[in-house]
């Protein structure tokens, strides 16, 4: 099968810059699918957008939209569009007018027109607002704008450039379920750029996370955040407690770790046998540990430590304990209870644990 | 703060008004006062001596005519010399348009450190006196001028070419002159235009030349208008270069004034044809204001 979108060993450098910006990117999406590239700023994901769009031309390497080559083809040619993160709203243009852009530049009858732009404004749900200016429009509602003009013409490519980043918390929240049901009603294959975690995991069915212009990792959103390949995807995906530790032994798919910073032997399940002396690190998210005021025997680490701080979040309280080497644990509680917030206080002896499966030995 | 709200509340206004009050007082004193003479003047008659006009109170009633806008309509010098003033300043804008339109568009693109220099470069002639530069252009453009002598030399022309003392000679003069007030509006309204614009445009369909009919130009129209009108409205009073470069067929308003007011001593006439000027532009003017206010709303 031909992929809907292929991008093979892509590079792009800019002048007077020391790294290419994209530094030999391949990625493959399927038709239909949500897909989210996830990375600081500066890891060269915008300037992969850019270059899908036609803005930059690649200085190595081949794109192919639907099987078609995009080597040399202009922007206004292109099957795709672009959701722009300042959303690019035309500011002498009625709502109406700019969502019906495209079709005029594609010389579509009039009726054809009316009903396309139409059926956009109720599916973005701005049909009330057509016959305003931008500059008359909320933020939320310019987003929706900016959406609907990006789909009218059908592109076989959405690209979006940090779609929610102007929004405020709660409206961000919202219109991510929002554009996932849209992208869901639309069938068209929509690619996200984002820097926000959380956006791109909830939004997308696969996430690929990128530093300085390449790919470091790919695969669906809990793979990822679960099995991170590497510190700075661990680092990057949500908060994560980090062991430096050596391999000791290695027997049955679990790995058996001396850790000088964690004061213990540590045991972590590994996918495949690693040989004893091998520096590692383990990789543990604060919500996977637990906190009793006593061991549990079920744990299968163990270690104690001293209660430093409380930070209270609502849904849950983030805890810094720290462990007789100095080493600083962050463990995040549910507050499942209303009362669970007042079991731990500064300064209290606690014990913490955690299964093997609960944490990742990362190899780099 | 000590003061109780209300006392607070006053001083700020009284602030406010006084911040106000300064370029109120200063066009109310420089502006509309010496309007308010010029009005009095065009309505007396012309009498020798010194003021030399007549005086607006005569024997203790309001003494005031309109026998001079009369006499503006009964001559028909008058109408062609404003004929001429709008008709020359009106092509005069457009040509100032259409060069300075693809000379501001071209330092919006230029590299960025570039557009500096090239933006010095505009206003550089403002370092030389407006008189001389007029009249430098009567030594490229006379009989055995600069141009002629260059063009005979070269073999392309047997005879001089009549290139001064008419209608040719007065657009060269003015366009050259006006089209530093052409340019900085221009570039002002084309800098800010966020290119982003036009690479929505790109990206949905819209090749480069339609991009500019369709995204550039209309965003730049303030610009446009703000320019013609700063360019339109003073080629309309122009007299220095329809009187250096102008034949006897470039009579403009602006030198009728001249004549008038310097040649005939006839201020009571000079009054009336600067005040019919006024009321000449000013509905052009509105319309320019109007629709502006109309697009920024």
């Amino acid at each position: 099968m031909v992929a809907h979108l292929a991008i093979e060993r892509v590079v792009k450098r800019y002048p007077q810059a020391v790294l290419p910006a994209v530094n030999g990117v391949s990625l493959e999406l399927a038709e239909g699918e949500f897909f989210a590239l996830l990375g600081p700023s500066g890891c060269g994901k915008t300037t992969l957008l850019r270059l899908l769009a036609g803005f930059e031309q690649p200085d190595e390497g081949r794109i192919a939209i639907a099987g078609q080559d995009m080597a040399g083809v202009p922007p206004y040619a292109r099957p795709v569009n672009m959701m722009f993160q300042s959303y690019a709203l035309f500011p002498h243009m009625s709502v109406a007018d700019n969502i019906a852009f495209g079709l005029r530049q594609d010389r579509r009858p009039r009726s054809e027109i009316e009903t396309r732009v139409k059926t956009m404004l109720d599916l973005v749900k701005l049909g009330a607002l057509a016959r305003r200016k931008p500059h008359q429009l909320s933020g939320g509602e310019k987003q929706r704008v900016a959406l609907a003009r990006a789909l009218v013409q059908e592109p076989k490519l959405l690209l979006l450039d940090e779609p929610l980043t102007a929004l405020d918390r709660k409206l961000r929240e919202e219109t991510r379920f929002e554009l996932v049901r849209i992208q869901q009603r639309v069938g068209i294959t929509f690619l996200l750029v984002t820097h926000d975690q959380e956006e791109a995991m909830s939004m997308a069915s696969r996430i690929a996370v990128m530093d300085q212009g390449r790919i470091v990792q790919m695969g669906a959103p809990d793979q990822v955040y679960e099995k991170p390949a590497d510190r700075f995807v661990a680092g990057f995906l949500g908060a994560i407690n980090l062991f430096s530790a050596r391999v000791v032994a290695a027997s049955g798919g679990i790995l058996s770790l001396d850790s000088a910073e964690a004061g213990a032997r540590l045991a972590v399940a590994h996918d495949h046998a690693l040989s004893p002396g091998t520096e590692v690190a383990l990789a543990l998210r604060p919500e996977k540990i637990s906190v009793r005021p006593t061991p549990d025997p079920a744990w299968a680490n163990t270690l104690g430590g001293t209660v430093r701080g409380v930070a209270y979040r609502g849904e849950a309280s983030d805890v810094e304990i720290e462990l007789p080497t100095g080493k600083l644990v962050r463990v995040a509680l549910a507050n499942g209870e209303r009362s669970a917030q007042a079991r731990l206080a500064p300064g209290q002896s606690v014990a913490l644990g955690w299964g093997r499966e609960s944490a990742v030995a990362l190899e780099r | 703060m000590s003061l109780p709200p209300a006392t607070l509340f006053q001083s700020q206004r009284r602030n406010r008004i006084a911040v106000v009050a300064l370029p109120y007082a200063w066009l109310i004193l420089f502006f509309l006062a010496p309007f308010a003479i010029v009005l009095k003047i065009s309505l007396a008659e012309q009498v020798m001596g010194i003021p030399p006009y007549t005086p607006l109170f005569q024997d203790g009633q309001l003494a005031t005519s309109v026998a001079n806008y009369l006499f503006l309509l009964s001559d028909s010098l008058y109408a062609r010399a404003y004929g001429n003033a709008i008709w020359f300043a009106g092509w005069g804008t457009l040509g100032c348009l259409l060069i300075g339109y693809p000379l501001a568009y071209g330092i919006v693109r230029a590299p960025a450190n570039w557009r500096n220099g090239l933006l010095l470069l505009v206003i550089l002639p403002f370092w030389t006196s407006f008189l001389i530069r007029v009249y430098a252009w009567i030594g490229l453009l006379k009989g055995n001028g600069v141009i002629n002598n260059a063009l005979l030399w070269l073999g392309v022309i047997h005879a001089p070419l009549p290139l001064i003392n008419n209608a040719f000679a007065v657009y060269v003069g003015l366009i050259y002159s006006y089209l530093p007030y052409m340019v900085l509006p221009l570039y002002a309204a084309l800098e800010k235009l966020d290119p982003t614009l036009l690479e929505a445009a790109s990206d949905l369909g819209c090749r480069p030349r339609q991009a500019f009919w369709r995204i550039t130009l209309p965003l730049s129209l303030p610009g446009v208008a703000a320019g013609c009108l700063l360019v339109f409205i003073p080629m309309c009073g122009e007299f220095i270069i329809p009187d250096l470069l102008g034949g006897s067929d470039t009579i403009m308003i602006g030198k009728v004034l001249w004549d008038e007011f310097f040649t005939n001593r006839d201020w009571p006439v000079a009054s009336t044809v600067a005040v019919a000027m006024l009321l000449l532009l000013l509905p052009a003017v509105g319309a320019v204001r109007r629709h502006l206010a109309g697009e920024t709303r």
